[in-house]
């Protein structure tokens, strides 16, 4: 906090975080209007009479009909909940084994591992998709939800392995060893005390692979052409922009009605996360 | 309860060798106490006790089973480590609990078990509490209660209190002593603090760069040190040192520094025939030194200059230099003495020990 005269914490404090904010809401406040402001105020010119970019008289659902009504979104969305749980779930479950390996398991080549890992995060999917799509024909789950849920782990489980591996190495390495002490195996130390013990770390792990494998957007692209098939962020732009013609409407109801589920998943578990991030673990 | 048996031990980290041939038999319903020096190889021992660190070379029996290669579960042994290692996700009862559910206690067992350990600690009122609403105080009960309840073969400690503030510390130093009185279990304790390790053990081993340099009860080590690291490292204010030649006068044999010529006592002067002429080092401790009166003979008095008085009440500690060297003496607290002055201090000739100038190793 700011401490000093009450113009010092407007300056200093107030007015920043303000303009912060509405840097920060903005987006979203155009999304808000859009998907609620009528075609007919939508394509107004801007040097009309009657111009009110901020705000609308006339709100109408007619969008949100739309989008429930002409496409298929309720299967979108569907599509990326499974997407984003399954490979969620499987990229947690490898990251955490691996993460606690590689940081607590003193094997050789250890640090080279866990490098190796990190780098095959940091090659670009815009690189990566073109062999993947040649290895997803080739077992057939081109146009299912398999070609993401079994791609997606390739970026998520480096990443989650490294979050894991970072929050494993704050935690006491005498706990474990008090409770092999105490008659555990080291099999029962990681299940009874490192991972509850973890928990906010894996909360934050989930949390980002969950947002990552929900908004990813090119091997979604590339991997699924069925509409029926296809996840929100793809869904909205394929199928709301054709050609050159942009359903304005629809399409940001697509997106916030999209970015309603991460918004809630980090409400949540706002707290573990950030605590997850801070990494404070406390005897 | 039982025995450990340490026979030449050695560790190995890749290029590091940390402890040299360790050798120590700790008796039953013995309480030991490591203390060194941090590096000693005094924690490694202990680990190694504990199964936490490998052998590299050497046999460790707990009992009469050779315990290298068995994990750390099955050497029916408890720990109590430096941080406590409490389980922060389990309340206290848990915590104390959770040796005996890994073991297969009934309940009503680790019931009775956990609520009498915790009687005996005083936290009977906390146990359904977690560790961070506790204090550094409580959260150290907890961690013996631990291994308490577990009533295993061997206590293993590793610095247990140096994470308390110094009140604490002697309080808590005070109850293991008592517990251990009760319980009666062998035990291994880790420190670098001299008077922890005076006050706790029945027998103290004192290492340094990973070898034993001497093992004995604690006024054995005070009184007869082996060598001149363990006369220095124990007893507070630490043991003086000075830099003699050996001269023979008379009859008598002197021990000879700038400004200081004292009479060595016939005793250690038998054993130190063949070292005329040469240099050795003189031990005299604080206590051993007081202000020289005037019946005081010179063969036991010397010059020194008072540098620092520390008035303690009890006593007042004088750092002086003296004999080319830092001295620190403690006088009675009547003493009333100014920096810069100049005094005589008397040693009390029964206190004064010497040392090999080559190993080091007492005469």
């Amino acid at each position: 906090m700011i401490e000093g005269s009450i113009w010092r914490r407007w300056v200093f404090f107030r007015l920043p975080v303000a303009v912060f904010l509405i840097f920060l809401l903005f987006p979203f406040y155009w999304m808000i209007i859009t998907t609620f402001r009528p075609d007919g105020e939508l394509y107004r010119p801007w040097r009309a009479a009657n111009y009110t970019p901020f705000w609308t008289w006339n709100p109408t659902t007619a969008h949100l009909k739309y989008l429930f009504g002409e496409t298929t979104f309720m299967m979108w969305m569907w599509n990326t909940t499974f997407i984003a749980v399954v490979s969620t779930a499987i990229s947690l479950v490898c990251g955490v084994l691996a993460g606690y390996a590689l940081s607590r398991l003193n094997f050789k080549l250890a640090g080279l591992l866990g490098t190796v890992i990190f780098v095959t995060y940091l090659v670009p999917q815009t690189l990566l998709f073109i062999p993947l799509s040649e290895i997803i024909n080739n077992y057939r789950i081109g146009d299912t939800p398999w070609a993401l849920i079994l791609t997606y782990p390739t970026f998520l489980i480096p990443f989650c392995t490294w979050l894991m591996m970072g929050y494993f190495k704050a935690i006491p390495k005498e706990l474990e060893e008090c409770a092999r002490i105490d008659g555990a195996s080291r099999w029962q130390a990681m299940l009874y005390i490192i991972i509850p013990v973890a928990v906010p770390g894996i909360l934050s792990a989930m949390i980002f692979a969950f947002t990552l494998s929900w908004n990813e957007f090119i091997y979604a692209l590339v991997f699924l052409s069925s509409p029926e098939q296809k996840t929100v962020p793809v869904g909205v732009v394929s199928e709301l922009i054709r050609g050159d013609v942009f359903f304005w409407g629809p399409l940001m109801a697509g997106a916030l009605l999209g970015s309603i589920p991460v918004a809630i998943a980090y409400s949540f578990f706002v707290e573990h996360y950030v605590s997850g991030l801070t990494g404070s673990v406390k005897g | 309860m039982a025995t450990v048996t340490i026979r030449q031990v050695h560790k190995h980290y890749d290029d590091f060798h940390a402890v040299k041939g360790v050798s120590l038999d700790i008796k039953d319903h013995e309480f030991i106490v490591l203390v060194g020096p941090s590096g000693c190889g005094k924690t490694t021992t202990l680990r190694m006790v504990a199964g936490l660190e490998s052998i590299t070379e050497g046999q460790i029996l707990i009992g009469n089973t050779v315990v290298n290669d068995l994990p750390p579960m099955d050497r029916d042994i408890a720990m109590v480590f430096q941080n406590y290692a409490l389980y922060p996700h389990m309340s206290v009862y848990d915590n104390m609990a959770f040796g005996l559910k890994m073991r297969k206690f009934d309940r009503d067992e680790i019931r009775k078990r956990v609520e009498n350990a915790a009687g005996i600690l005083g936290i009977t009122e906390h146990l359904m509490r977690k560790p961070r609403q506790l204090s550094g105080g409580q959260r150290q009960r907890v961690a013996l209660g631990r291994a308490i309840v577990r009533n295993p073969q061997v206590f293993l400690f590793d610095e247990p209190l140096s994470n308390l503030d110094a009140k604490l510390r002697v309080q808590m130093r005070v109850e293991l002593k008592k517990l251990h009185q009760r319980l009666a279990t062998t035990s291994i304790y880790v420190t670098h603090d001299q008077v922890e390790a005076m006050t706790l053990g029945d027998r103290v081993v004192v290492m340094k760069d990973g070898i034993i340099q001497q093992v004995g009860e604690p006024l054995e080590l005070y009184n007869n040190p082996a060598n001149k690291y363990v006369a220095g490292f124990i007893g507070s204010p630490a043991m003086n040192f000075a830099d003699v030649t050996v001269r023979e006068s008379g009859s008598a044999l002197f021990a000879e520094g700038p400004g200081l010529k004292i009479r060595i006592p016939e005793a250690i002067a038998a054993r130190m025939g063949n070292l005329k002429d040469r240099p050795a080092t003189l031990g005299i401790r604080p206590e051993d030194l007081r202000m020289a009166g005037d019946g005081d003979s010179p063969d036991i008095t010397f010059d020194a200059v008072v540098e620092v008085a520390e008035q303690l009440g009890s006593e007042i500690i004088l750092d002086v230099s003296a004999a080319g060297a830092q001295m620190v003496a403690s006088v009675e607290p009547t003493v009333r003495v100014k920096p810069q002055q100049k005094i005589k201090l008397a040693v009390n000739s029964a206190g004064l020990r010497f040392f090999r100038a080559d190993t080091e190793a007492a005469i």
